[in-house]
């Protein structure tokens, strides 16, 4: 059975680490929020300026001014932060943040990220992602295992127009996790979702990757 | 470097009358705000009215259909944006696919960077944003510590409109929560810059400490009144939910 949406979430909250600063894509990466380990200390940080992102606002306490990436309304923690765009992104490119969470069209085996433009489709921008690619320490891609038509996104090298080069620690998908010790290493496999054999995973994958603890 | 109000103060009685005398066609204009959030919605309204033409816009979005800078899409006002991400305005599809309207799109931090090395007098910097993608297309990149840069070049413009919460009359501002975004580099980016306040205050009111434009970078200062503030995407939880976010 593949891993759902809320089970992919669940999965990437487990990297997270007492003190770490994360920023956290849109799209199923929001949802990480949810899973973070009570008593564990994570501070979200927003790149439209903000650390310390706290849950959403209860009805009528709404306010224009408090949003984040996805222009959704947030709201602030006692250890909240308010900051320019460019000091936001000098966290992120100065290699302050600990851990990005984003979503993925293709991810190479070479640890290749495309995720911002299809040729052909109307293109909306990278926004940040170019950014958090090129400075956050270690980044995670969640994704669907294959396209719609069911052609495999974990692949040799990416066909989209790239988002970084290399710049994948870890690919989480509905059928399996994949990680690397460094941004040189080849992929292993380290899990595999319940009842989804390696061979049906091969047949899914045109990447190669490692599976050293089963044979 | 601009011309004063009446008196030699920055303090114009409303945003028509701040870019009146300032705003041409063809001319570059950096505008403050991420998505809806702290855009300077009275001076766009007011380079609507103006009619003002060709513009290249810089702008991190561009404005939802009718609102924001949606106003001078709708009105074919401008001919060139630059921005990381415009992705919930359906004239600027239709504009782009058409050929009518071109797009430069930047890395949201290289963009914000772009702007602050403008402002500083800085030439360029090299980024390790965007090496090896479509970005680093036709600029200089240089190997450094085995890790591959782009230089990208520093951004001003002929006119810079920002929105802050208050600002006195000398032009000192202060921002409000996530409303800060890209308003405080594009202030110091414009060879005029305009802001906008929703409270202006008398010199003195403001802890100096606490200010985070100084006036220097501001050179007409306009309150609005009525402001919109429309909420782009408007998420809230019930008070009985223990999940963080939907």
């Amino acid at each position: 059975m593949p891993w759902s949406r809320e089970q992919l979430a669940e999965r990437a909250a487990r990297e997270l680490r007492d003190g770490f600063y994360v920023n956290l894509g849109i799209g199923i990466p929001t949802l990480v929020a949810n899973y973070i380990p009570a008593g564990m200390k994570v501070v979200l940080q927003s790149e439209n300026g903000m650390l310390g992102m706290g849950p959403f606002p209860f009805e009528g306490d709404e306010d224009p001014d408090l949003i984040n990436a996805g222009k959704q309304t947030i709201t602030e923690l006692p250890i909240s932060s308010y900051f320019s765009s460019a000091d936001s992104f000098a966290m992120i490119r100065g290699g302050h943040i600990n851990l990005s969470v984003l979503g993925g069209m293709e991810v190479s085996e070479r640890g290749d990220l495309a995720n911002w433009m299809v040729p052909g489709k109307v293109v909306k921008g990278m926004g940040g992602a170019m950014d958090l690619v090129a400075g956050v320490r270690r980044v995670i891609v969640l994704m669907e295992h294959v396209a719609r038509d069911g052609s495999p996104k974990f692949k040799p090298s990416c066909e989209l127009p790239l988002t970084g080069t290399g710049v994948v620690d870890m690919l989480i998908t509905d059928l399996a996790v994949f990680s690397r010790p460094d941004r040189h290493a080849q992929f292993d496999l380290i899990e595999l979702a319940p009842g989804v054999t390696e061979a049906q995973l091969r047949e899914r994958t045109t990447a190669r990757f490692l599976a050293p603890h089963r044979g | 470097m601009a011309t004063s109000a009446a008196g030699g103060g920055k303090v114009f009685p409303n945003a028509a009358a701040a870019l009146a005398d300032i705003a041409h066609d063809g001319m570059s204009i950096l505008s403050g705000g991420f998505g809806l959030c702290g855009i300077p919605e009275h001076l766009i309204a007011a380079l609507s009215e103006l009619g003002v033409k060709q513009l290249t816009v810089i702008s991190n979005n561009a404005g939802i259909d009718d609102i924001g800078l949606g106003l001078l899409l709708k009105s074919h006002q401008i001919r060139k944006m630059i921005s990381s991400y415009v992705g919930e305005n359906k004239e600027f599809e239709r504009q782009y696919l058409q050929g009518e309207l071109e797009i430069e799109f930047n890395p949201q931090g290289t963009l914000a960077e772009r702007i602050r090395a403008g402002g500083a007098g800085i030439y360029g910097f090299y980024t390790r944003t965007g090496a090896g993608t479509k970005v680093a297309e036709g600029k200089e990149t240089r190997v450094i510590d085995g890790e591959a840069y782009v230089l990208e070049t520093g951004l001003t413009a002929d006119l810079a409109i920002v929105k802050a919460w208050k600002g006195d009359r000398e032009g000192n501002l202060v921002y409000r929560k996530t409303a800060r975004n890209f308003n405080p580099m594009m202030a110091t980016a414009g060879r005029i810059t305009v802001a906008e306040v929703e409270q202006l205050v008398d010199v003195g009111a403001l802890d100096p400490d606490h200010i985070h434009t100084p006036g220097i970078f501001v050179q007409r200062i306009v309150q609005g009144d009525n402001y919109r503030k429309p909420i782009e995407q408007r998420t809230v939880r019930k008070r009985s939910s223990h999940a963080v976010v939907a």
